[in-house]
């Protein structure tokens, strides 16, 4: 067994964070959520140049072929240095055509930083249910033609190229007749409405009015997307619980730090010993943390699904807790500074919230854990 | 043993209940009930209805203006008004530095501050917490410097205050301030009031992290306080401030606005889909609801526990109160965000701050979630943090 990062890794992972430290701190970060774009076009530059792009992209398509442990590493830095750029939505949204072998023109420019992308796969009944679907997708003679809403996309309006999940049959969760397809952001019919999130990203809620796109949009067999969809979302979820490990090791550091700075009643707070032990529960909540992100890393490329499945949900449920226990008591221990804008550990805290609460939370994962049939059988 | 009020106390509760449907002005509640930020004029406006009303001073003894209730009737007028949804009535007057001006103050700063404060004639803000200066409030450092001139003695106050609640608003604050530096932290504290317009006071203002300006820095630059604002005597501000401190917890607890939150997040949860069914019905989620509310149930009569023993002011176990009460809420926010899901996420100012009648996304009832839930992390932090009430638990009534 080997849990050390290859020098490649290293070195990758310096230079992200020599870049965030550099032209990426928390003032900059400030100014790039107050922008109009909420975006950073420099930054999406650099995190280009710097190769984080072409990381996960196939080597035929001008990538590395990165694996996703090489991606736990790029994710747990720019989760560190708070970095709201569109990578994770692109990224997560370039797996799709990945995984169903496809568009590989699409793939190329995104290597090369040219084109972001977004994965449109949440709809308002839904929560947290990837297969409840309203949005149709119905066949007709130059392909297909898309109508309904996709809610919460995070960086939808930043993309050029969209992954969107729709019905061709069924009822509204199954998870049979589930289609999947990439199309142009622009394409006619397609109106987009952004927003800002309370952890300082943009998002969209996207309607998709008699949307005709043409055959080749469609990712695999018409209605049986689903085993793509949810390959698809694992990754994007293991891409979370990466980001998780590096803001809780951000936060993890400051409240520590603040701990040993922080002076009443005459001695630094971290003499306290409630403040002591309740530092050492944050810190076994982080390794238990990150021995899980690993794991998920690990057995997401694992050839058999329930596998894949079970591990990455676990994995959330577990990230999800230690997220939701570290980012409360860090604030709580920072005191009054805690609950100000003005601290970069609260806006990590507000990030961990919110990784929470996508693609699915503690509860949602705890009961995909349990659907899977191995639990049972181990009993 | 009688868990049940008696017939007056019922009947006084319909009466006040009766009088709220009458007066709560129906955008006050809308506000209120959907988790929108209220401003300035919403908290004058209440107050003033209330005052006319002669119910704003709940705690107070007849003879200054107040109700002169019985804890019990206070605790049912306190759950009547969270229960229809009004306003609060800011502490800062009302429940902390007026018992100190009774308790303490003479008769002129009686005659004068009461009864503006009955009528929100004055906003106070409460300038006790100093950047150094937190949890260890004693060890405060703004100066104040007695000068005597011909137009009359005065303090030179020099220093800063922080974390002064809605300080943007204010006509006055009481300050801790210190008045001799030679002797031990507590005895050479003063308990000063400070009209918020004289010159060299600066406010600067800090924004939480749900982006909303509750709190402030307060900047003191040769200000100028004339010896008549002065509480009590000099150097002994800090009995004062204890006893004010201990006035700060009544109603910490706010089980009656729990109880409200409890029945939105139930409402809320059960419109909220989860395996084809409500997400009331989701075992796991219902059962942390459930937790929560049995956690209230109990709370509620600890708190009926406590009153019933009225001894006047609350003692020791007030800080029982204060961290369950302040842990039932944050509980309560939680279970809402997670209701809404990603619904949490989108962050709109402008319907929060009641610009716009609906919200981006379109649910107007998850809009506000999120803020709610980072907003309220203060609880556990301000009023004395948690780790300082389980301190006075620990040593007050452990004896350990
Ligand atoms: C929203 C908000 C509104 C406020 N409004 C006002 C106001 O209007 N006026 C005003 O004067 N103040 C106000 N305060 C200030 C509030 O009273 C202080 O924040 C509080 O007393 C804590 O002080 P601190 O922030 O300096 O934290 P610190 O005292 O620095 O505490 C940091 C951490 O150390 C812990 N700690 C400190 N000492 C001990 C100990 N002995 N044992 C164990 N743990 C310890 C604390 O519990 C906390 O977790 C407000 C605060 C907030 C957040």
């Amino acid at each position: 067994m080997d849990f050390n990062l290859t020098q490649e890794q290293s070195q990758f992972a310096d230079a992200l964070r020599r870049w965030v430290e550099k032209d990426y701190n928390f003032e900059q970060r400030k100014h790039i959520i107050a922008s109009d774009a909420g975006v950073s076009p420099s930054a999406w530059t650099a995190l280009a140049e710097l190769g984080a792009l072409a990381l996960p992209i196939p080597e035929a398509q001008g990538g590395f072929s990165g694996t996703a442990i090489d991606m736990l590493v790029i994710m747990q830095e720019l989760g560190r240095g708070l970095v709201i750029e569109p990578y994770f939505a692109t990224v997560l949204a370039a797996e799709f055509l990945k995984l169903a072998g496809q568009h590989d023109h699409l793939l190329e420019q995104v290597a090369s930083g040219e084109l972001q992308m977004a994965a449109a796969l949440n709809e308002k009944q839904a929560r947290h249910e990837l297969f409840n679907i309203a949005t149709s997708a119905s066949q007709n003679a130059d392909g297909f033609v898309i109508n309904g809403v996709k809610t919460v996309v995070l960086h939808g309006a930043q993309a050029g190229q969209l992954i969107v999940s729709a019905r061709s049959s069924g009822a509204q969760r199954d998870s049979d007749g589930i289609s999947l397809f990439v199309l142009d952001a622009n394409a006619a019919g397609i109106s987009r409405r952004e927003y800002r999130s309370i952890d300082g990203y943009r998002a969209a809620d996207i309607t998709f009015n008699q949307v005709q796109l043409p055959s080749s949009a469609l990712l695999v067999t018409q209605g049986a997307g689903w085993p793509l969809l949810e390959a698809g979302c694992d990754y994007g979820v293991t891409l979370l619980c990466a980001e998780a490990i590096g803001v809780m090791e951000a936060i993890f550091a400051a409240t520590l730090d603040y701990l040993k700075t922080r002076q009443q009643f005459g001695v630094p707070i971290g003499k306290f010993q409630v403040l002591q032990h309740r530092m050492a529960e944050m810190f076994m909540e982080l390794e238990q943390a990150r021995s899980m992100a690993t794991l998920a890393a690990v057995k997401l490329s694992s050839e058999d699904a329930e596998e894949r499945r079970r591990t990455v949900s676990a994995a959330k449920a577990r990230i999800g807790q230690a997220a939701r226990y570290i980012g409360q008591q860090a604030v709580q221990l920072h005191g009054g500074m805690g609950v100000t804008n003005e601290l970069p550990a609260a806006h990590m805290f507000k990030r961990l919230t919110m990784i929470e609460l996508s693609l699915g939370d503690t509860d949602h994962h705890l009961a995909r854990f349990i659907a899977q049939p191995g639990f049972k059988a181990a009993a | 043993m009688d868990l049940n009020y008696n017939t007056e106390d019922l009947s006084f509760r319909d009466q006040v209940r009766s009088y709220l449907e009458t007066n709560l002005p129906a955008d006050l509640k809308h506000k209120v009930l959907q988790h929108k930020r209220l401003h300035k004029e919403d908290y004058v406006r209440w107050h003033k209805i209330l005052a006319k009303q002669g119910w704003v001073a709940t705690g107070w003894p007849t003879e200054f203006g107040g109700t002169g209730w019985s804890a019990t009737r206070r605790h049912i007028f306190e759950e009547e008004c969270a229960r229809a949804g009004t306003p609060p009535i800011l502490p800062f007057g009302v429940a902390m530095v007026a018992p100190v001006i009774m308790a303490f103050g003479n008769q002129a700063q009686k005659d004068y501050f009461l009864p503006r404060i009955l009528n929100c004639d004055d906003w106070w803000c409460q300038g006790y917490s100093e950047p150094g200066s937190g949890s260890d409030l004693a060890s405060i450092k703004t100066r104040a410097e007695r000068v005597n001139s011909l137009e009359g003695d005065h303090y030179v106050v020099n220093g800063q205050k922080t974390w002064t609640t809605l300080a943007q608003h204010a006509d006055m604050i009481f300050c801790l301030v210190r008045t001799d530096t030679g002797v031990r932290k507590q005895e050479g504290i003063s308990f000063l009031l400070i009209d918020m317009k004289t010159p060299g006071i600066t406010v600067r203002p800090i924004i939480m992290l749900d982006e909303d300006h509750e709190v402030n820095e307060v900047f003191f630059d040769n200000v100028k306080v004339p010896v008549q604002n002065l509480i009590g005597d000099e150097n002994k501000g800090w009995t004062y401030a204890k006893y004010l401190l201990g006035h700060e917890r009544t109603n910490i607890a706010a089980v009656g606005r729990a109880k409200r939150e409890l029945q939105f997040l139930k409402r809320y949860a059960s419109e909220q889909q989860k395996n084809a069914a409500s997400l009331l019905s989701d075992p796991i989620y219902a059962s942390k609801v459930a937790v929560l509310e049995i956690e209230l149930m109990a709370l509620e009569i600890t708190v009926l526990r406590v009153i019933s023993q009225d001894s006047g002011r609350p003692g020791p176990e007030a800080s029982l109160l204060k961290i369950k009460g302040t842990e039932i809420q944050q509980r309560l926010t939680e279970l809402m965000m997670e209701a809404a899901g990603p619904y949490s996420l989108p962050f709109d100012a402008a319907f929060l701050d009641g610009e716009s009648e609906h919200s981006i996304v379109g649910d107007d009832d998850a809009a506000p979630l999120a803020s709610y839930y980072f907003n309220y992390r203060k609880t556990s932090i301000y009023g004395g943090s948690n780790e300082i009430q389980k301190n006075i638990i620990t040593q007050m009534i452990l004896g350990l």
